[in-house]
């Protein structure tokens, strides 16, 4: 039987959120303008994930992201041959596969888009984890580039003056790197501008989040990982808040009309952790076999989660503290609050963890959060042991009891 | 009612009846290299026992590993909740289950009712279960069912640092080779396993009264070892390789 002459599933179609065409073809287009950047005389910078991307934009460099490369990489399923060509590049095996990914990338042009486009300078911001300074280091020795390492304290509780103090002045500094890389001086009215749609941006991946608080919910954490890249990439730029309308206007149609992301869903769930790239879709269906939506996250929810401490009149000012106090530069007891106010908000009744091999400030902790979640609210947690690229951590006939004993205590 | 259980491990599989609220019988055979055919023989050759027909349960319930190679139960479900079932069944005042299997353990909490509460189950590492002995009693040159007797005439528990099956095994040559005693290799190999499942346990926060089950309850040092690490009593199931397939057949006939 030909394609042509298979039966529609039109209930399968009617799930099918359209939107994630228009958003594989801006993706495409994005990377396509940051490799031809020599052709058109733009400059390059790899950033990390948690770096603040607004300047870059204000000063019309391409932000380019490793840890989305390393998404990517994990996703089409070449995280093991990588991990294994960096491992015999002298890395250890325990280190972070998205920097093992990366370094065993640069050499070969490896990975599904036949490696990064080569950066012009490198912008370091240790917000997320300690990993990314050696990283970048090994990177701007390997491309002999300037590197900026932004150093944000970590958050127990508060963020004091001097935080703040020490934060602003690098902030300054990095301006001042940026200038000398680029050979000209950065438009401060530009910088507020792009602030400003930075902040609209991270508002809208925000409602469009939110619309999971419908029962059913229109989407799911798998959902979110997908559109999640525009927030991360593109953010400070028109392009992510006319996608997100869009999306937004999608979800709220999908909300409307009754569409589910889970075929009748009977149970709502919290995802914690970075997503088990090359399993996404094994997970999506195993979840939803048992009728369970992820309804939300603590990842996606990550690139607006700082937008309380975010001033759209003093952007600059306001920078300091709001990538200081992201998820992973805070105390456990206030990421354990952050996941009780999500718990409640979107109606969760239990908890999904995945205990990250290779991500280390993201895992840590995990199960005082448990704890916490099982102690506040008398709610469940299951932990899936596994690592976010590298799939030789994950095995599939353990993660799958797991799963279905958890669901039968959970429908018991 | 009749009812049957069938639990396919991943070293042995095992099948018990239960009729009208009655355990009747029960079958340990070794898995072997298919799990399909091991499902199908432990269950025909515990009919036979019984002298039953294959038609005689009214329900089957699968478990285990293998439970979905099972292609005649009625049902797959996962061991975690026929464990707590099954040993709610032999003693309805348990709270907490610890489970050592071939190749995994398992803390359960429980319910009144025997549901689970919470459960925690090792990770993809074979340190703390029941291939981790036998591998460590291949190196002994001892049968796996001396080891406990024998780990109870240490005299001087060695110590066993390393958590890696692999690695644990070197340790246990090199113990040879400095010419420690094996009762005294052996106690160190118990002690590291307790130690390994009583930190999973204590994450579920395991209460008292405690049923041990899975194969490794046979073995009394190990059982030793935990009671010590945990500070209380721990009560071996009188069928601790069975209790899967038991609380298979309770939830069969549900």
């Amino acid at each position: 039987m030909s394609n042509q002459d298979k039966p529609i599933d039109f209930e399968k179609e009617r799930r099918k959120i359209k939107s994630v065409k228009k958003m594989k073809d801006i993706m495409t287009h994005y990377y396509i303008d940051a490799k031809t950047a020599g052709e058109t005389g733009k400059k390059v910078a790899w950033i990390t994930s948690g770096g603040p991307v607004e300047p870059l934009i204000a000063m019309d460099v391409i932000p380019v992201y490793p840890e989305n490369h390393g998404a990517m990489i994990g996703a089409s399923k070449m995280g093991v041959d990588l991990c294994e060509k960096a491992e015999g590049m002298g890395y250890s095996g325990d280190l972070c596969t998205y920097a093992l990914a990366d370094i065993a990338c640069s050499p070969v042009d490896g990975g599904p888009i036949g490696g990064l486009p080569k950066p012009d300078m490198l912008v370091c911001c240790n917000n997320i984890c300690g990993t990314v300074l050696k990283w970048y280091e090994v990177q701007a020795r390997y491309y002999d580039v300037p590197l900026f390492i932004l150093d944000t304290p970590f958050c127990h509780t508060e963020f004091s003056a001097e935080a703040q103090q020490y934060v602003r002045r690098q902030l300054d500094e990095y301006l001042v790197f940026l200038e000398t890389a680029c050979g000209r001086t950065c438009d401060r009215d530009r910088l507020q501008e792009v602030g400003r749609l930075s902040m609209a941006g991270q508002r809208l991946w925000q409602a469009v989040l939110d619309t999971t608080v419908n029962k059913p919910a229109p989407m799911s954490a798998f959902d979110a990982f997908f559109h999640l890249a525009l927030i991360v990439t593109l953010r400070g730029t028109q392009t992510v808040i006319d996608y997100y309308t869009e999306l937004l206007a999608e979800m709220q149609t999908r909300v409307a009309e009754g569409i589910s992301a889970v075929p009748d869903e009977q149970h709502r769930l919290l995802w914690d952790n970075l997503p088990i790239w090359y399993r996404t879709k094994w997970l999506s269906e195993k979840f939803a076999s048992h009728k369970a939506c992820l309804v939300a996250d603590t990842y996606t929810s990550a690139w607006c989660g700082s937008l309380q401490y975010m001033n759209e009149d003093d952007f600059l000012g306001s920078m300091a503290e709001g990538y200081s106090r992201i998820y992973l530069n805070i105390g456990t007891d206030q990421m354990a609050a952050m996941v009780l106010g999500m718990i409640d908000k979107y109606a969760a009744e239990g908890l999904v963890m995945h205990s990250n091999r290779s991500c280390k400030p993201y895992s840590l902790g995990q199960y005082d959060i448990a704890r916490i979640v099982q102690e506040q609210r008398g709610l469940p947690t299951l932990i899936i042991e596994a690592n976010m690229t590298d799939a030789r951590s994950f095995s599939e006939s353990q993660v799958e009891t797991r799963i279905d004993a958890f669901m039968e205590m959970l429908k018991a | 009612m009749l009812t049957v259980g069938i639990d396919i491990g991943s070293i042995s599989a095992k099948a018990a009846v239960i009729q009208d609220g009655q355990l009747v019988g029960s079958k340990v055979m070794l898995t072997g290299y298919n799990a399909k055919t091991a499902g199908e023989k432990v269950f025909a050759d515990l009919l036979a026992e019984l002298d039953l027909a294959r038609d005689a349960p009214d329900r089957i319930v699968a478990t285990g590993y293998g439970r979905n190679s099972v292609a005649f139960a009625h049902k797959a479900v996962t061991e975690i909740t026929c464990h707590a079932r099954g040993a709610h069944f032999q003693d309805p005042a348990i709270r907490s289950i610890i489970d050592i299997g071939g190749q995994d353990s398992k803390a359960i909490t429980l319910n009144e009712a025997g549901g689970v509460r919470d459960f925690a189950m090792n990770d993809k590492c074979a340190a703390g279960t029941g291939r981790f002995l036998e591998v460590m009693a291949r190196a002994l040159e001892v049968d796996l069912d001396g080891f406990g007797a024998l780990s109870l005439k240490a005299q001087n528990p060695a110590a066993i640092s390393s958590l890696c099956t692999v690695f644990a095994e070197s340790e246990v040559i090199s113990l040879i080779a400095k010419g420690a005693r094996r009762a005294d290799i052996i106690a160190g190999i118990h002690e590291s396993v307790a130690a390994r499942v009583a930190a999973m346990a204590n994450r579920v926060r395991v209460q008292a009264p405690v049923m041990m089950t899975g194969g490794v309850a046979h073995n009394i040092g190990v059982v030793k070892a935990l009671e010590a690490k945990l500070g209380y009593p721990v009560q071996v199931s009188a069928y601790a390789q069975v209790n899967g397939a038991i609380g298979a057949a309770c939830l069969a006939a549900a």
